[in-house]
């Protein structure tokens, strides 16, 4: 086993996809959480306003679910190959309301016929629901395990057996987690009529939160077994949970004092959390088997080899500081308040 | 229908769908570079306006290929799950550069390229331009490198057995620079530059046909002329260095390909025919020997044929990989002998007399399209039995735990969204078309004076 300050390279390689998928659900958790609230603005002109929002930083956002799909292949191929295959149904409609929302953000505004714009405007906000709560059906699976036998074979249900109780709470929270997050994101776009609708809908959005938040919050520790395993052999992770529940209850706060940058800062530290949390718990099972623990997916048996693990730490290393680079300035860019012109959507 | 085919169904024809809309962006990125670099030198307006009309084709073209390459991306491992661990170590390694390299330069700038003409300057959106541009042109590298690593593998060594044998790499420079993958790239890169001249071309052929916008049009006929010409002369290099590539390490396609059976003989070429795989005849016309001389410039010279391959380890559809693979021969060597004729009337200042020539212009925008696709049918039909050449199975290869319902089922939602997705383009890029630049330039007056 090779190691790089004293961790392994299929440890520093969780790490990686992690703070990739994390990147994925801040960044992506804006555009997908303005979306969710697209039916609730009436006028057509706060719609396009809305979509322009996110308009030049949709695309550049949804990279981190790309490179995160591809370090996940990369890194631990097994993993990509186990967790698509058996999921099958659940990321095909996730890819086809992918295909839809983008066609959205597209064609809406190329016309001006109203029930051309008012279908778009329904397709748009649906695919952006199914996104959010597919995501979170996904990782409920992952949290609750899925029935794999030897040689990684899926032995479970095809079509629905995805959407169990649990699947189904965790999937309403990253709904409501997306919201939030895209509502504060939109505050900081717009001015007037729109962002006093905004201040008013983020606080319905933070009860919707709180209260799904809550639920299954409740739900995991009582139903699943041995979620609090890993927190009780290393009390030290407790800081965890903590943390994420400092960051949850500053959000409102904040946003009440207006303070809509910090406000975003820490909701999308609020996702971070939880998915660290997530994490922790699970290391270093990827994937857990529901018939029996030595079938679950571990970094262990899904990494690649030593020698690619290390290129392509190699290629993250060189890589990273020039996307961070091309965010910044696309950022810089578009800083401010939207501003239609003759490029918008 | 059972796993295998349904998986290879939908697996052709994402593909081929997604693979519509790359080739356009990659060069239309070029000529657009072209375009906003000649802004940038002269500060001719005009070309502002060029620039800025494509861009909103190109946004188009773009946006559908991103939303059918994410699809892509997943496929490996929702249908092909025991493939995606049996070449996961190099293959993964070529996407995850890809994403990181090609599509974060392509897709950061994407944004500037589209929303930023008021908020910088014009020198940074030409740079943003060529980010978009080179972004694209790498995106291609890392998706070729790892497919031509199927077809000719390099640089690894197979580790376990039975169902936990997979390659590993033990030479990363070897893996990507493996036998076929830098001829390749070439050929891909020009057949993208095809398609996007060739749009170009078309467009701006109907306006000269209809007499709209005739001062611009000339200018960007040129430009794609120009780049046309080079390219279509150059493809027939990198795809002959192709083909010798082939037949060194695949030389089952490379029999298939010309219909050539015989255990080991002197081998034809053939301009166009039709293959019996029952009677192992091919009827048609041909260079007797062509083959072989084109090989190792000898015409008696012996080359390999099917036959002396195993039936289960040659490729089932003989005759459709020669007709793919001579259609794409074919319009290669039209496309040649059309932009060679029309830079001789150009040199001769009578490039825009001939109203025939432009209507020609005008249709020949599907010939580099079909080309691309024939290319690709070609050269993947040709590798079968293999998914992995010479390693995996095709019928090893798709997901063990997938049932033909599940695949029946995405494969049905991906005809329906991608038939939509289809008639939108079209209808957009028509719109767009028809309208012409007129809405590129602030002050209509202004324009009416550039575009006369
Ligand atoms: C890096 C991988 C890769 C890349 C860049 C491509 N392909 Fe491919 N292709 C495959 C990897 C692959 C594969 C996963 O290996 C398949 C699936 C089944 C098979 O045998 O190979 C395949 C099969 C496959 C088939 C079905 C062949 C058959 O089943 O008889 C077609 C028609 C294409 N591809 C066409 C294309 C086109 C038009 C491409 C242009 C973009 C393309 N492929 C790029
Ligand atoms: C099976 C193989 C392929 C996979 C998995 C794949 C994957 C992808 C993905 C994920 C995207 C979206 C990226 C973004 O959001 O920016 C994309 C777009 C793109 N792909 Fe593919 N791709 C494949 C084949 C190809 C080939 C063969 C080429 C070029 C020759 C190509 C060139 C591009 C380009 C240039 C884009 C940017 C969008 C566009 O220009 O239309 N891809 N692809
Ligand atoms: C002019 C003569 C041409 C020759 C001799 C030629 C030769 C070849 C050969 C031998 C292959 C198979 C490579 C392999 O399987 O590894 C190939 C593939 C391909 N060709 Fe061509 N080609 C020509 C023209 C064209 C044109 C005009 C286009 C498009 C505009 C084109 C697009 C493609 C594509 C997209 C592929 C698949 C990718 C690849 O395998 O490289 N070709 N060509």
């Amino acid at each position: 086993m090779e190691y790089f300050l004293g961790i392994d390279y299929p440890t520093l390689w969780y790490l990686v996809v992690g703070l990739l998928f994390s990147g994925y659900a801040i960044l992506e958790g804006f555009d997908y959480g303005a979306g969710m609230w697209h039916l609730f603005f009436r006028k057509d002109l706060s719609r396009r306003i809305a979509i322009n929002a996110i308009g030049p930083l949709w695309d550049a956002n949804q990279v981190w679910l790309i490179i995160g799909a591809g370090a996940l292949f990369a890194g631990f191929p097994v993993m990509y190959a186990t967790m698509l295959s058996s999921m099958y149904v659940p990321f095909m409609l996730f890819l086809m309301f992918l295909v839809l929302r983008s066609s959205a953000i597209k064609f809406r505004s190329a016309e001006r016929m109203l029930w051309w714009r008012k279908t778009w405007d329904i397709i748009y906000f649906t695919a952006n629901v199914f996104i959010s709560f597919l995501l979170g059906v996904v990782l409920a699976n992952i949290l609750q395990g899925i029935e794999l036998a030897e040689n990684y074979s899926y032995k479970g249900g095809m079509f629905f057996s995805f959407l169990n109780p649990y699947a189904i709470m965790v999937g309403l929270t990253t709904v409501s987690l997306f919201m939030t997050q895209g509502a504060i994101f939109l505050l900081l776009k717009t001015e007037g009529r729109l962002h006093a609708r905004l201040t008013f809908l983020l606080k319905k959005g933070m009860i919707f939160f709180i209260v799904s938040f809550a639920a299954t919050s409740l739900y995991t520790l009582v139903f699943l077994h041995g979620v609090t395993d890993t927190f009780k052999e290393h009390p030290i992770y407790f800081v965890i949970p903590v943390l994420a529940f400092l960051a949850v209850a500053n959000v409102p706060r904040l946003a009440s004092k207006k303070k809509y940058a910090y406000a975003l800062i820490f909701s999308s530290l609020t996702m971070a959390f939880l998915l660290m949390l997530v994490a922790v718990q699970l290391y270093p099972v990827l994937l857990p088997s529901t018939i029996g623990p030595e079938y679950s997916v571990t970094i262990y048996n899904a990494a690649a080899s030593q020698k690619s693990l290390g290129i392509m730490l190699t290629i993250v290393l060189i890589g990273t500081p020039l996307l961070a680079g091309y965010f910044l300035f696309l950022y810089k860019t578009f800083h401010g308040k939207v501003k239609l012109d003759d490029t918008s959507y | 229908m059972d796993v295998e085919i349904l998986a290879r169904i939908q697996f052709a024809f994402t593909i081929a769908f997604h693979y519509i809309y790359p080739p356009l962006s990659i060069g239309l990125g070029l000529i657009m570079v072209f375009m906003e670099g000649m802004y940038i030198k002269t500060g001719n307006k005009q070309y502002e306006i060029l620039t800025r009309f494509w861009l909103k084709i190109f946004a188009i073209t773009f946006g559908i290929g991103v939303a059918t390459g994410i699809i892509m991306e997943f496929e490996f491992g929702t249908n092909w799950a025991v493939y995606s661990r049996y070449v996961g170590d190099i293959f993964g390694s070529a996407l995850a550069a890809e994403g990181l390299f090609a599509f974060g330069l392509e897709s950061a700038f994407l944004g500037i390229l589209l929303f930023g003409w008021n908020r910088v300057s014009p020198k940074v959106h030409f740079i943003s331009t060529i980010g978009v541009f080179l972004g694209s042109m790498f995106s291609a590298v890392w998706i070729v490198v790892a497919n031509s690593w199927q077809q000719t593998p390099a640089g690894y060594h197979i580790v376990g057995e039975g169902f936990n044998a997979r390659a590993e790499v033990t030479d990363f420079w070897a893996m990507v620079f493996n036998p076929s993958s830098v001829d390749r790239i070439i050929h891909v890169w020009q057949g993208a530059f095809l398609a996007g001249a060739f749009l170009v071309l078309s467009v701006h052929a109907y306006y000269l046909l209809k007499e709209r916008y005739v001062e611009i049009s000339k200018k960007a006929f040129k430009i794609a002329l120009g780049i046309a010409t080079v390219i279509s002369l150059t493809q027939l290099l990198s795809g002959h260095s192709s083909a010798e590539v082939v037949a060194e390490n695949q030389p089952a396609k490379l029999a298939a390909m010309e219909g050539h059976y015989e255990e080991s003989g002197s081998a034809d070429l053939y301009l166009f025919g039709w293959v019996n795989d029952e009677t192992q005849e091919v009827t048609g016309l041909k260079i007797p020997g062509g083959l072989s001389f084109m090989i190792d410039q000898d015409f008696e010279a012996p080359v390999t044929g099917l036959n002396a391959f195993p039936k289960e380890d040659r490729p089932g559809q003989v005759n459709a990989v020669f007709q793919f693979y001579h259609i794409m021969i074919s319009i290669g060597m039209f496309l040649i002998g059309l932009t060679l004729y029309a830079s001789y009337l150009w040199w001769k200042g009578r490039l825009f007399e001939k109203k025939w020539l432009l209507k020609i212009f005008a249709f020949s925008v599907l010939l580099p399209q079909i080309a691309n696709q024939v290319g690709w049918f070609a050269a993947e039909m040709g590798r079968q039995p293999w998914i992995v050449y010479g390693h995996l199975r095709t019928n090893e290869g798709f997901s063990q735990e997938v049932s033909s319902n599940q695949i029946l089922f995405s494969l049905i939602l991906f005809l329906v969204v991608y038939a939509i997705l289809f008639l939108l383009f079209i209808y957009s890029v028509n719109k767009k078309i028809k309208h012409g630049p007129y809405d590129e330039a602030k002050n209509p007056d202004e324009f009416l004076k550039y575009v006369s």
